[in-house]
């Protein structure tokens, strides 16, 4: 195969960005549940919430 | 929660029928859709993906000039065509925001900006890593290039604009007007090639005379372009997700400060120590 390591490179690099961005969505998905959580824990329900109560 | 039925009576509420996108204007009913939708599509977009590579690897043949570095451009194409569609629909939901009003358009549009900047950003390397090889230069300042690094620095912009704001609403309008201005470069974009003598070459897949590629090598293009088009949508739908939450910890942030502010009010009327306790979540 021709010129494998600029076709190696290009694959690398769109295998890490894809890699990068699922793992910042369920980061940051994460993480404010996480917060939501410990907020309504702490006494704070959306008005949504309460109608439903 | 009231019913359609029970309030279908007036002509008046009868004609404010929800449609679909109105429908999605709720926030609730857009995560338990989402939430239902997103393995299907994450499936389905892992599927295309490597159905797209093992075509783009074992079934298209090596180019009769370029070699085998014709490969990467079955990831450097859906890379930028993404690039240009995610900016295109942050322009639309621009208008969703400044015109329509609509509870998630400003949601969708700060969302897609990262990826929009991730897809722009490897659009530009892989154009970069095909150019060396096939014009002997990683980088030349010609129309389609420096109008795609432009795009690159508005995505950099925009998510810097988004986070200099406290308020997300007035957050969300400024970077509308912004948007819908830097929409004049996409047009800019795609027509560059044919307006300016550039070292990069016309369009041959979306051309009025039909595509100048052979099938052997359009099908894999296709085929990734659906996979990294819906691998898009899952991380949209995904990045949506985490700003639906990260406002209603905000606004629980607010709550929660507001029913401190009354008690630490009337203590610090006792003791003036309090005070400092307060100062916190103003």
């Amino acid at each position: 195969m021709t010129h494998l390591g600029f076709i190696l490179a290009a694959y690398g690099a769109t295998a890490a960005v894809f890699t990068a961005l699922i793992i910042w969505v369920v980061r940051d998905t994460r993480e404010q549940k996480r917060k939501l959580r410990q907020l309504e824990a702490d006494g704070a329900v959306r008005r949504s919430a309460q109608v439903k109560r | 929660m009231p019913t359609t039925k029970a309030t279908a009576g007036t002509a008046g509420e009868s004609a404010a029928k929800p449609t679909i996108i109105g429908q999605l204007a709720n926030p609730t009913r857009f995560l338990s859709l989402t939430e239902a939708v997103l393995p299907w599509l994450i499936s389905l977009a892992a599927a295309c993906l490597a159905v797209g590579v093992y075509l783009a690897f074992f079934v298209a043949p090596a180019d009769y000039q370029q070699g085998d570095s014709v490969r990467i451009m079955f990831i450097h194409v859906p890379a930028a065509w993404l690039a240009m569609f995610c900016y295109s629909l942050m322009a639309v939901a621009a208008l969703g925001t400044l015109v329509w009003r609509h509870p998630l358009a400003d949601v969708a549009a700060k969302a897609a900006a990262p990826l929009g900047a991730a897809f722009t950003l490897l659009a530009l390397f892989t154009g970069s890593v095909w150019g060396k090889p096939m014009w002997g230069t990683w980088w030349v300042w010609d129309a389609r290039l420096t109008s795609v690094l432009v795009l690159f620095i508005m995505y950099l912009g925009l998510i810097a604009l988004w986070r200099s704001f406290d308020d997300p609403g007035r957050a969300g309008r400024v970077a509308a007007i912004l948007t819908l201005v830097g929409f004049i470069n996409i047009p800019i974009i795609k027509f560059s090639v044919d307006w300016w003598n550039t070292l990069h070459q016309p369009a041959s897949v979306v051309r009025l005379d039909g595509p100048t590629i052979h099938p052997t090598m359009l099908w894999p293009l296709l085929i990734m372009a659906v996979g990294f088009t819906l691998s898009f949508m899952a991380l949209h739908f995904g990045a949506m997700r985490a700003e639906i939450f990260r406002r209603r910890v905000r606004t629980a942030q607010i709550m929660i400060a507001q029913q401190r502010a009354p008690a630490a009010a009337s203590a610090s009327a006792v003791t003036p120590v309090a005070e400092s306790a307060v100062s916190g979540p103003r």
